[in-house]
């Protein structure tokens, strides 16, 4: 499996809904260079997942836009794809069937399916279970699934919609750490929205945080750990109090009148 | 030691495939067991019925109604053909009508569970439908058709068509949006939308509302055929009426029910392929 990563630029992207007063953010900027793990954390409605949903082509922003290695974003397409909170697989598939699914939505071959579809089957470790129901796993082995049926697409960047919240910590704490090693091994880009200060140290090398109404990145922070990262290694855990700290100063941020101002100018 | 562990998994996991084996025996012992216990049961109310009412001197001719007469009329009329003829008949109208309706109901049940504004418009005017009774339409399709094959074909779709609308729109209900969303994550077409992920979503639904529609069928394919057509079940019972011969008449009406219990099982044998639902 060759994937690349790419280069994520986003420009003046702002999202403002009909019905809203004000918008759910405003004129965001964000780089991200090829193969980073980025985070996004933030409270409720400060527009993160929205903003993860324009990035995969989901939704459409009002203003602004995505550029991924150059390419506007407009779309969904197998180069960027989205892992949600759910796997939501096809429960009259079996394993290797979901994983290959979106294969065949691109017309390939049979026998590249197959041997694709083993590779990222082997890489999500599910090897015993590649004819089963997928009714028949757990909740966790579900979700590797679906990890598989996005990275057998061999996507230049894997979008992560708080993917894991569903599940026990014993397997969100393997799942995050598997998901990072794939990402660097494989070397595509990673945009994880969380609110999970934890999951952003464990998975991201670096970490902006949303806040505000409207939403808007008002800190970032690199998480320069060395891999593979454990919870109780004392780095980690100093970097999560600096995380958690910054994150809770970000909670009473007020953007600027005169950024609302020339938003609402526009 | 790998080797001990290896003999006692095959063991356990011949012992698991015995049970299960066993499970599967016993069960069938038991359906088996109900199957026909339940079908003598209803020779014998069947019996008794006739037993009762040619008690009396002047019911005698009912004699003909009786289990006894019943079948020994079956190997007269498998003889010289008649059976085969009216199961050929019938089955064939039964076919092009039910076909019919599976045809236009299922992508009209798509449209109608998919998109809203349809389902609005054509709520009213399809519940109206489905409540006039197919056998009304008999009339004026003999009118407008120019053949009495056509108009039974015609009744029979008239009838079956509403259990596969309304099964199928209720299907595409359950259907769970982030199926889509994913779907279209993964570059799916719109005809991908249709034939990977609508079509196996609902097929649950789609073939319990053919097994509804060919019940429905099954009884008006019957009254269908007693005017204006010389074959199928519905002639041979009216003819067997009109010629007095009442055990014949009998052999009809349970040849009749038969083929719908096999169609009928045979529906259900396609359902439990095709769901994919648990529990």
């Amino acid at each position: 499996m060759s994937i690349r990563g790419t280069e994520i630029k986003i420009e003046g992207l702002s999202q403002r809904y009909p019905t809203r007063k004000v918008p759910t953010f405003n004129r965001v900027d964000l780089v991200s260079p090829p193969g980073e793990a980025l985070a996004i954390i933030g409270r409720s409605g400060c527009g993160k997942s929205t903003l993860l949903h324009i990035l995969a082509g989901i939704t459409r922003g009002t203003e602004g836009r995505v550029l991924l290695n150059g390419t506007e974003v407009n779309g969904p397409s197998p180069r960027w794809v989205m892992m949600f909170q759910a796997p939501h697989l096809y429960p009259w598939m079996t394993v290797t069937e979901n994983v290959g699914v979106g294969l065949t939505f691109a017309r390939w071959g049979k026998k590249e399916i197959a041997e694709r579809v083993a590779e990222a089957i082997r890489l999500v470790e599910l090897q015993d279970f590649a004819q089963a129901n997928v009714q028949d796993l757990s909740g966790g082995q579900q979700q590797r699934v679906a990890l598989a049926r996005s990275l057998v697409m061999e996507p230049e960047l894997l979008l992560l919609d708080e993917p894991f919240s569903a599940l026990d910590a014993f397997t969100r704490a393997a799942l995050q750490k598997d998901v990072r090693a794939i990402s660097k091994r494989l070397g595509f880009n990673i945009v994880l929205v969380t609110h999970d200060i934890d999951e952003a140290v464990i998975m991201a090398d670096r970490a902006v945080i949303m806040a505000g109404s409207p939403g808007d990145i008002v800190h970032e922070m690199d998480v320069d750990l060395p891999d593979p990262r454990d919870r109780t290694d004392p780095e980690v855990q100093r970097l999560r109090a600096r995380l958690m700290a910054t994150f809770q100063e970000a909670a009473n941020y007020k953007k600027p009148e005169v950024s609302l101002a020339a938003g609402a100018g526009r | 030691m790998s080797g001990n562990t290896a003999a006692a998994s095959g063991m356990v996991s011949a012992g698991v495939t015995g049970n299960c084996l066993s499970r599967a025996l016993k069960a069938t012992a038991h359906n088996s067991v109900h199957f026909f216990v339940g079908l003598i049961a209803l020779g014998a109310i069947w019996w008794a019925a006739i037993y009762y009412v040619t008690l009396d001197p002047e019911m005698v001719g009912f004699r003909d109604f009786s289990p006894a007469s019943t079948f020994a009329a079956f190997p007269e009329i498998w003889e010289d053909g008649t059976i085969q003829a009216a199961l050929a008949t019938s089955g064939s109208r039964l076919g092009w009508g039910l076909g019919l309706a599976i045809l236009i109901g299922v992508p009209i049940g798509i449209v109608f569970g998919r998109v809203r504004w349809f389902q609005n418009l054509f709520n009213v005017p399809f519940q109206f439908m489905r409540m006039i009774s197919p056998l009304s339409w008999e009339p004026i399709a003999v009118v407008v058709f120019t053949g009495w094959e056509e108009a039974i074909i015609f009744l029979i779709a008239i009838a079956s068509i509403w259990p596969v609308v309304f099964s199928t729109a209720a299907g595409l209900s359950k259907v769970d949006p982030n199926w889509f969303k994913v779907a279209r994550n993964l570059g799916a077409k719109p005809y991908h939308m249709v034939t990977r992920i609508i079509i196996p979503a609902i097929m649950f639904d789609v073939l319990t509302g053919i097994r509804l529609a060919l019940g429905v069928a099954w009884i008006v394919i019957i009254p269908a055929e007693f005017l204006g057509v010389t074959s199928g079940f519905g002639y041979a019972i009216e003819d067997a009426r009109e010629s007095l011969e009442y055990a014949h008449l009998m052999a009809f009406v349970v040849s009749i029910g038969a083929v719908g219990y096999v169609l009928d099982t045979i529906c259900v044998l396609l359902i439990k392929r095709y769901s994919w639902h648990r529990g």
